[in-house]
């Protein structure tokens, strides 16, 4: 129509294309208005032209590319960037002949060999008093986690047996398809009546647990203050939520209120919308021992509206009166954590971990959850394990209290070792040991006594400012000396094992007792006595 | 030849835990007869039960002792009538025939007809699955049923905001706190899967094995919550993966999980690389390493952790991921977890396949155009929403002239396909060591739980070192099943047929009857496809509320297309042929209802697809 001037004048020189074209103008403009509402469109186009021409050359733009959008294919991205170089057939055969991969996975070096081979086996059940298939002699446990001493309990097996000769094995499909077994349901109550939470819920396996919760609510553009010292799964999680993340010092609580309120500051500026705040941190740490102060927390989360995500892997069913974890501890009521994630796996001797919060919070993963929704659900008779477990501690405030005692026959001892620090709490039932090297102890302790850095480290980083320097190799071997005079001593302790390479911050070597409740008192100090041996006879070697 | 169930040459493996007795309840029905007694014994009791109180918790109640006598474990906890045509063998066994299995949870099929043994003939093509377009109201209808859903979606939430607002509440900010869940994201969840909750996650109880015991519920707030009736209903189970029907509460399995709980305990307390490697693991391992034909093998405890924690463990930064689009959502995890970079081709798709490694060796690396360090090529065995199998010498071809290296997820093909049940390399006769890495789980066809990965010893070695569950305490039980079929042939064997037998029959049998079906028919997995969402949980209640009670697991988006919404059958070694004709008959009959027949060519009544099941079965494709 309104092009239709400009063609002619283009092609008057070519006579019967001037006619076949006009013709075929004509039936087409014929054809287009007979499609009802057409003439609508026509006088739009043509008033929006009159009006503006320059809107129409836009207009027609955008449907073109409207038109080359829809027409793309989503899985060939890269053809039309500009980085895309055109090769010709034989230029693509001769770079596939020339490409030589690199091998899967690089083989292991006799270090990492003789690494791998030295990791004890169990043979026949763990428990306080194993035997090592290694040296087939019995040895006292300080490095499976064992803490309720539940390893092994008549009670537990005998419901386990019971269950297995009616349900079966395996649950046979994840908890969307059929696999809600009645047990499971059970083990959530449980669970939930245990914390004093509104619900649980129940995931396959502790380790997939918190990446899952954690994605299933923080998306991108949400916000995360997470402690600098988080394990490895929450790591995985900060990494997949896609979320912002910010970073305050480890186990510091008032460099958590200076991250919050840049965070708040720097929304302000940007005038950004109010988006799902988080703070992100641990019970009792994996990494160190060390116990988070939760009223405090709890505190600063509601001053600044953020939603907390504790895991309590370490900590639930290993402090508080009964075992309900930090809550108890504390005396605070779980209602008081948003998203409070637990193993079953370390506390309850079973498998899997689970997830505590408010209903809405819970049934939200029951969608949303990936490792919920997409992996088979737990055998039943782990659940009826877990379950008894609960049981066993409710009723059993004994257990708690002889860890305890434990923790500390075994820290009375360690504690006035020379060469050792311990960064444990009294009353987590891991201990981490650290080894001083001649390099940084100047600093480490000096980090440990000053209770403020001099300057605030940047929030963006999970590195501190004032990050310790540690010869990593070098204090592994020698802890790994320390943890074979033990063995040899009869004590089975381990090295706290890390993914060097793959976690955010190296995490400084140590050595981590996991306290059982099964040891009676005598035992544990003296295993505690051949530790500081151990300790003692490698470390003053080394000076 | 005797049946390989008949117990006069018992096809029981010794436990790997020499065992002290065998299983009393065994020697206890030498043969048919006392099987038959002790049915009619129970179902005298049950009668008398019944009469006597109305409340029959029986079925929920533990038996204290599993072993005692013949007819407390196989039959005493089962107090039921047959009205469902679910209790007892439709074609009962004659005298010489031993049932030593609960028909209930393993059913008892003793015609050496009805078995088949699934692989890819040598040398012949591999042929792609044939996907059958509907007919085009179809889709403008389940269009339309969509757009209509989401107007009323959208005009329920309108209204409800401002006169139910704290029904919102969670949606909407509050108190400063941003919403835990938007409004928008949840929109799908709320609006469109809420009307038809009443069909995903049913509770059941007991065994998942043949049959399954749902525990009834009910809603009264229109499926915003469920509260228990206290009922149960018995269905045909169709859903569970169990495809060696190993989901059995008695059985070698079943001992030698009880031996392995009373010796070991429950758990091993700690992490593989600190303080929970126990004897069984590195026997399991061996075991497995063998069973799938490789070097060395690792296992953990969930299947969908060992993608998400081994896969990164093997690529990194300046690596490829190439992924088949229809992965599952753990492969992706694992990929996102990778810091690699990711492309996919289309499912199952060689040339789709070959262009985009010509593409990215020859670009290599975005922007910097390095080679790439190392490309990983992740498939799965059999897609478990589609059945199809991959196109696995199609592959092998291509990794000799790209040299990728290749992960194949066996989680659902592994003790399922192929003459000896180790997966698509034993299906199609391809060397497992040629594939660099096997993974697969023992959740489906072994009735366990974990995962593994074998590989080569070197690579196991290092993902021993560097894999994420390593050094997490994540306890694997010890109890770790070990299916005898991994150590002995003959009850293996007879379940592989079976297995074989039951998913070939269903998938022809439907396509005779009209419906459209996904996927290869050697495949245990038989979608059937719906296309309207409306008449999928139409289907589904249907299906359970028949005299013979049927249960099926019915998708949708998100997890397939928006409009190829699907019944997914999942064929049991356990069903026996006439478990797949109640199948047949039960979609043949709601198929007419629903209109769901829609595929062009021969179609066959009920009866003849029935009598002419072996013919069937052993048609060529």
């Amino acid at each position: 129509m309104s092009m239709t001037t400009t063609i002619d004048s283009s092609a008057s020189a070519i006579e019967p294309l001037f006619t076949f074209l006009s013709y075929a103008l004509i039936q087409a403009e014929l054809a287009f208005f007979k499609i009802p509402g057409s003439h609508v469109v026509a006088r739009y186009i043509k008033s929006s032209h009159q009006n503006d021409p320059g809107r129409t050359v836009l207009e027609i733009l955008l449907a073109l590319f409207a038109i080359r959008t829809l027409l793309q294919s989503r899985t060939r991205a890269d053809n039309g960037e500009k980085h895309f170089i055109q090769f010709s057939k034989k230029e693509i055969d001769e770079l596939v002949d020339e490409w030589t991969p690199e091998p899967l996975g690089a083989p292991l070096t006799a270090e990492e060999e003789t690494d791998l081979a030295s990791i004890p086996v169990v043979s026949g059940p763990n428990g306080p008093r194993p035997k090592l298939a290694n040296t087939g002699k019995q040895v006292l446990n300080l490095a499976s986690y064992n803490f309720t001493g539940l390893a092994g309990n008549e009670t537990i097996k005998q419901r386990a047996t019971e269950t297995l000769r009616k349900y079966g094995v395996g649950s046979c499909g994840p908890p969307g398809f059929y696999g809600t077994i009645d047990l499971h349901m059970d083990l959530e109550r449980d669970i939930a009546d245990f914390l004093g939470a509104e619900a649980a819920i129940l995931y396959s396996q502790a380790f997939s647990t918190v990446p899952s919760v954690i994605s299933a609510f923080a998306k991108r553009g949400d916000i995360i203050v997470a402690d600098r010292g988080v394990n490895f799964a929450i790591q995985k999680g900060l990494q997949i939520s896609r979320s912002t993340i910010r970073w305050f010092d480890h186990n510091d609580l008032k460099s958590l209120e200076e991250v919050i309120q840049g965070v708040e500051k720097d929304r302000r500026k940007r005038r950004g919308p109010v988006t799902r705040r988080f703070i992100i941190t641990e019970g009792i740490f994996e990494k160190d021992g060390t116990i988070v102060d939760l009223p405090k927390l709890i505190e600063l989360k509601h001053k600044y509206k953020y939603r907390l995500i504790l895991d309590e892997s370490i900590s639930f069913g290993t402090v508080g009166r009964t075992g309900r974890g930090l809550t108890e501890l504390y005396n605070v009521p779980a209602t008081q954590i948003d998203l409070l994630l637990g193993s079953v796996a370390n506390g309850l001797n079973s498998s899997g971990g689970f997830c505590a919060g408010s209903r809405v919070a819970i049934d939200h993963q029951r969608i949303n959850g990936t490792s919920f929704v997409f992996s088979a659900a737990v055998p039943a008779l782990l659940a009826v394990s877990a379950s008894e477990g609960i049981n066993i501690l409710r009723n059993t405030p004994s257990i708690l209290s002889t860890l305890q005692e434990n923790i500390r026959a075994i820290r009375t001892v360690l504690d006035r070792v020379d060469y050792i620090t311990i960064s444990s709490h009294p009353v987590s039932p891991i201990i981490h040991i650290f080894v001083h090297s001649p390099s940084t102890t100047s600093a480490h302790t000096q980090h440990m006594l000053s209770n403020a850095p001099a300057k605030p480290s940047n929030p963006a980083s999970p590195v501190p400012r004032d990050a310790l320097s540690f010869d990593i190799v070098g204090e592994e071997r020698v802890l790994q000396d320390i943890v074979d005079e033990a063995l040899a001593q009869g004590v089975w302790i381990t090295r706290a094992r890390r993914l060097r390479g793959q976690e955010v911050v190296e995490a400084r070597p140590c050595i981590r007792l996991a306290v059982t409740t099964a040891l009676s008192r005598k035992e544990c100090e003296r295993a505690a006595g051949i530790i500081k041996a151990a300790a003692v006879k490698v470390l003053a070697k080394r000076k | 030849m005797p049946s390989p169930i008949a117990l006069t040459s018992p096809p029981r493996q010794e436990s790997i835990f020499k065992k002290k007795r065998s299983p009393s309840y065994l020697a206890a029905m030498r043969s048919a007869q006392s099987y038959l007694i002790a049915l009619s014994e129970a179902d005298a009791r049950a009668r008398v039960r019944d009469s006597a109180s109305t409340t029959s918790t029986t079925v929920l109640s533990l038996s204290s002792s599993p072993t005692t006598s013949s007819e407390d474990t196989v039959l005493n906890d089962t107090p039921y009538d047959n009205s469902d045509g679910l209790a007892y063998p439709i074609t009962p066994p004659t005298s010489e025939q031993v049932v030593s299995a609960d028909h209930l949870q393993f059913g008892f099929c003793a015609n050496e007809r009805y078995r088949y043994t699934s692989a890819h003939k040598a040398g012949t093509k591999f042929k792609d699955a044939h996907e059958q377009d509907p007919p085009y109201y179809i889709l403008l209808t389940t269009y339309l049923g969509y757009l209509f859903l989401i107007c009323v979606g959208h005009l329920r939430d309108f209204f409800g905001k401002r006169f139910h607002p704290t029904f919102y509440r969670h949606l909407l900010p509050f108190d400063g706190y941003a919403p835990l869940n938007s409004d928008f994201d949840s929109f799908y969840t709320r609006r469109l899967k809420a009307r038809i909750d009443d069909c995903f996650s049913a509770p059941v109880t007991g065994v998942p094995g043949r049959t399954i015991m749902l525990l009834d519920r009910e809603s009264k707030d229109y499926n915003n919550t469920f509260s228990l009736t206290g009922t149960t209903t018995r269905g045909l189970n169709i859903s569970s993966y169990n495809y060696l029907g190993f989901a059995q509460a008695q059985g070698g399995c079943a001992d030698a999980v009880e031996e392995g709980l009373r010796r070991f305990g429950i758990s091993t307390c700690g992490a593989r690389l600190e303080g929970g490697t126990s004897e069984l693991h590195v026997t399991a391992e061996a075991l497995v390493a063998r069973f799938v034909g490789h070097e060395d093998a690792l296992i953990s405890s969930m299947g969908f952790a060992t993608n998400s924690t081994i896969i990164p463990a093997l690529v990194s930064k300046g690596c490829l991921l190439i992924s088949d689009e229809l992965n599952h959502a753990s492969i992706r995890y694992g990929a996102r977890l990778s810091s690699a970079n990711v492309r996919m081709f289309k499912h199952n798709n060689m040339e789709s396949l070959e262009s985009l490694l010509r593409e990215v060796i020859s670009q290599g690396q975005p922007k910097t155009h390095r080679p790439w360090k190392k490309i990983l090529l992740v498939v799965e065995g059999l897609y478990s929403m589609e059945g199809t199998l991959v196109n696995l010498p199609g592959i092998m071809e291509l990794k000799k002239k790209y040299k990728f290296y290749l992960f194949v997820d066996e989680a659902h093909s592994i003790g399922a396909i192929g003459p000896n049940g180790r997966g698509v390399a034993d299906y199609f006769g391809v060397n497992p060591r040629s594939i660099d890495i096997l993974m697969g789980t023992f959740t489906k066809s072994f009735g366990a739980a974990g995962g593994y990965v074998a590989g080569s010893k070197a690579l196991i070695s290092r993902l021993r070192l560097r894999g994420h569950g390593s050094v997490h305490p994540s306890q694997l039980p010890t109890w770790m099943d070990l299916p005898p079929s991994l150590r002995d042939g003959s009850e293996g064997r007879m379940r592989l047929q079976r297995l074989a037998f039951n998913a070939r029959y269903l998938s022809r049998g439907l396509a005779k009857l009209g419906f459209i079906t996904y996927g290869h028919t050697d495949s245990p997995i038989v979608p059937l496809l719906i296309f309207n969402t409306g008449k999928m949980c139409v289907f589904h209640r249907m299906m359970r509320a028949r005299k013979t009670p049927i249960v099926v697991v019915v998708v949708a988006y998100p997890a397939t297309p928006l409009v190829l919404s699907r019944v997914r059958f999942c064929v049991s070694a356990a069903h026996t042929k006439d478990d797949i004709d109640t199948v047949l008959g039960a979609c043949d009959e709601i198929g007419d209802v629903l209109d769901l027949k829609h595929l062009p060519g021969e179609r066959w009544p009920l009866e003849r697809i029935m009598d002419n099941a072996t013919e069937l079965v052993n048609m060529e494709d």
